[in-house]
């Protein structure tokens, strides 16, 4: 069983983390960072089979793909405290010289980092590379990608999604981030994204849906079970309802915070719904 | 003047088929993509011999490109295959940041560049894609000239580490390089010594600037020919010493004059040793239909237009 109270306290320290981070340098993605943080510490803390250390080929362990580079402060903080690099490094976000790009790069070697995201679109076609690898190394391991709900609006994801099921890649589990908003507004307002369920399974998916995913036994669970989908000759996707701002009331519920760093009268705020927990960087 | 027989006319394209299938059996990481141009490519070998290495993924180049950035991570090393121009243009923020800014393994195999397509038409017939793939940081960027060099170059691009831009051709052309070359990258080779004008080619213009040299010769106009089959990185070098010998030069490329070989050559000779260069080359337009002889006139991508691109430079020295 994981000690869900550990990880309740790092999805708080997280969501500091994030907010310090895009405070700091005042630009970064608060929004989507707060609604996936749940999801992050899951799969980082109790999901993925993963070995010490990074080494960029992954070969005998589960691998991560964020498709939807822009929310890369909750990637860098749950990277950090899961020991790929040092936590204070979290202070060097978006700044010049930085292994912390505004966007995740394998450019400056930051471990953890497999390929670079942020041009939308493009994680679940890497990820079907990696996968159709793990399977030719005759590797179990499985690979896991986040892409955001308006990212589908981007073609080449539909490419890659009818790939997925034509070719059987069963030892890969997409997660959409639901929460129907993108910067211009709601998903629903700027481009419809219809019933992603039945989408999905009219592709050939096993779809799965997360109703709480802002609760940590519920994100588990949900993604305990889609693992136990793979290797079934299909493709799982995992539809996460999410709260973009979660654990901010202010940011809560908008698209508002998609892309805004909070000043500091609205940081100590939100870090006062979040006290500390297991230390600051 | 050394002399040089076309062996019996083949197609650039067929040089990497075959190049491919040696890998095959050489290389168990290589492995190959296609988006529904298999026989076009000249991957049907590899495919048959290799059915768990080979990836067809329909029409979706930029899916393609995704999985093979992916394929990397895993030890693998991908050779993508379709036409120029949906290798590039068509995909170029999927090569960009996947391939390209990662630092992805992947080795970019493009056919049917350029205007000898034929009859298909501008749609397909990319002029711009030289441009394109070496304005990308890290990317090697090579075009070569017959079927046999574009053979070595698939063998040896295998060996490096690195994105790899390889493009190459549709029609039969000229088979005149040595089958056993070695192909070192980013190594301009000499095909003749001169002293008048140098002539830097690469792909099918290769071909042309070596019949050009000849017209030059019986006109008592000694022409210094150099292949550059890696347009990046170039071989600075030998243009720089060449030019020092001949005083002028003349660029040629199935490639339109803005973002080619040409350029390229430019910059490197007004850096270091300002000469005067013609360049031909396509003159920023579009191409059409046509038999692929008809289009290298019409567009003065040939022999002729080497001799008058040479004889115009060396009045200008």
């Amino acid at each position: 069983m994981p000690d869900f109270n550990y990880l309740t306290d790092l999805v708080v320290q997280v969501r500091r983390d994030i907010l310090r981070q895009v405070h700091k340098v005042n630009s970064g993605h608060p929004g989507g960072s707060l609604g996936c943080t749940e999801f992050f510490v899951a799969l980082y803390q109790v999901l993925m089979e993963r070995k010490e250390g990074f080494d960029m080929n992954g070969v005998g362990e589960d691998l991560f793909f964020l498709s939807n580079g822009h929310i890369s402060p909750v990637f860098y903080s749950v990277l950090a405290r899961s020991g790929y690099f040092p936590v204070e490094e979290l202070n060097t976000f978006r700044l010049l010289n930085s292994r912390l790009q505004g966007h995740p790069t394998t450019h400056e070697g930051l471990p953890g980092i497999r390929v670079a995201s942020g041009s939308l679109g493009q994680g679940i076609s890497v990820s079907i590379g990696a996968a159709e690898a793990k399977k030719l190394n005759k590797d179990q391991h499985l690979i896991y990608t986040l892409c955001g709900d308006g990212e589908l609006q981007e073609g080449q994801n539909w490419e890659a999604i009818m790939y997925a099921a034509a070719n059987t890649v069963d030892n890969l589990i997409v997660t959409i981030d639901l929460n129907g908003q993108q910067i211009d507004g709601a998903t629903k307002n700027v481009l419809p994204l219809g019933n992603l369920k039945a989408k999905f399974e009219a592709f050939g998916w096993e779809v799965l849906e997360i109703e709480k995913g802002n609760n940590l036994e519920a994100v588990v669970e949900g993604m305990k079970l889609a693992k136990s989908k793979t290797g079934k000759k299909k493709p799982v996707c995992v539809l996460l309802h999410t709260i973009m701002g979660n654990g901010v009331d202010f940011m809560m519920h908008t698209h508002d915070w998609h892309g805004k760093a909070p000043n500091d009268e609205q940081l100590e705020v939100a870090l006062s719904q979040n006290p500390e927990t297991l230390g600051d960087y | 003047m050394k002399k040089y027989t076309d062996s019996g006319k083949k197609d650039t394209r067929s040089g990497f088929g075959d190049g491919l299938t040696v890998l095959g059996k050489t290389h168990e990481n290589v492995v190959a993509l296609c988006a529904d141009l298999t026989g076009s490519l000249k991957m049907d070998a590899f495919k048959e011999n290799h059915p768990e290495r080979f990836f067809q993924v329909g029409i979706a180049e930029a899916n393609m490109m995704g999985i093979a950035a992916g394929l990397t991570i895993g030890g693998k090393i991908p050779f993508t295959g379709t036409f120029a121009n949906f290798s590039t243009g068509r995909v170029y923020d999927q090569i960009r940041q996947s391939i390209a800014y990662s630092g992805k393994n992947v080795k970019i195999c493009a056919s049917h560049a350029g205007v000898t397509l034929g009859e298909d038409g501008a749609t397909h017939q990319i002029l711009e894609d030289i441009g394109l793939m070496k304005m990308l940081p890290g990317m090697t960027v090579i075009n070569t000239c017959d079927y046999n060099q574009t053979k070595a170059a698939t063998l040896a691009i295998a060996d490096h580490d690195g994105p790899v831009y390889l493009r190459f051709g549709r029609p039969k052309v000229a088979n005149f390089t040595d089958p056993d070359q070695p192909f070192r990258i980013g190594e301009a080779v000499h095909l003749q010594d001169g002293t008048d004008v140098t002539l830097v080619a690469t792909g099918h213009l290769v071909w042309e600037a070596l019949q050009a040299a000849e017209t030059l010769h019986e006109q008592g106009i000694s022409a210094e020919v150099i292949n550059i089959h890696t347009i990046k990185p170039l071989d600075n070098k030998a243009i720089q010493d060449s030019v020092k010998k001949t005083g002028c030069i003349v660029t040629a490329e199935e490639h339109n004059f803005l973002g080619g070989l040409g350029e390229s050559v430019a910059r490197v000779l007004a850096e270091s040793t300002p000469t005067p260069q013609e360049f031909v080359a396509t003159q920023d337009t579009f191409g059409e239909s046509g038999t692929p002889e008809e289009l290298m006139e019409k567009y003065g991508l040939n022999a002729d237009a080497i001799v008058k691109a040479a004889l115009k430079v060396i009045a200008r020295k």
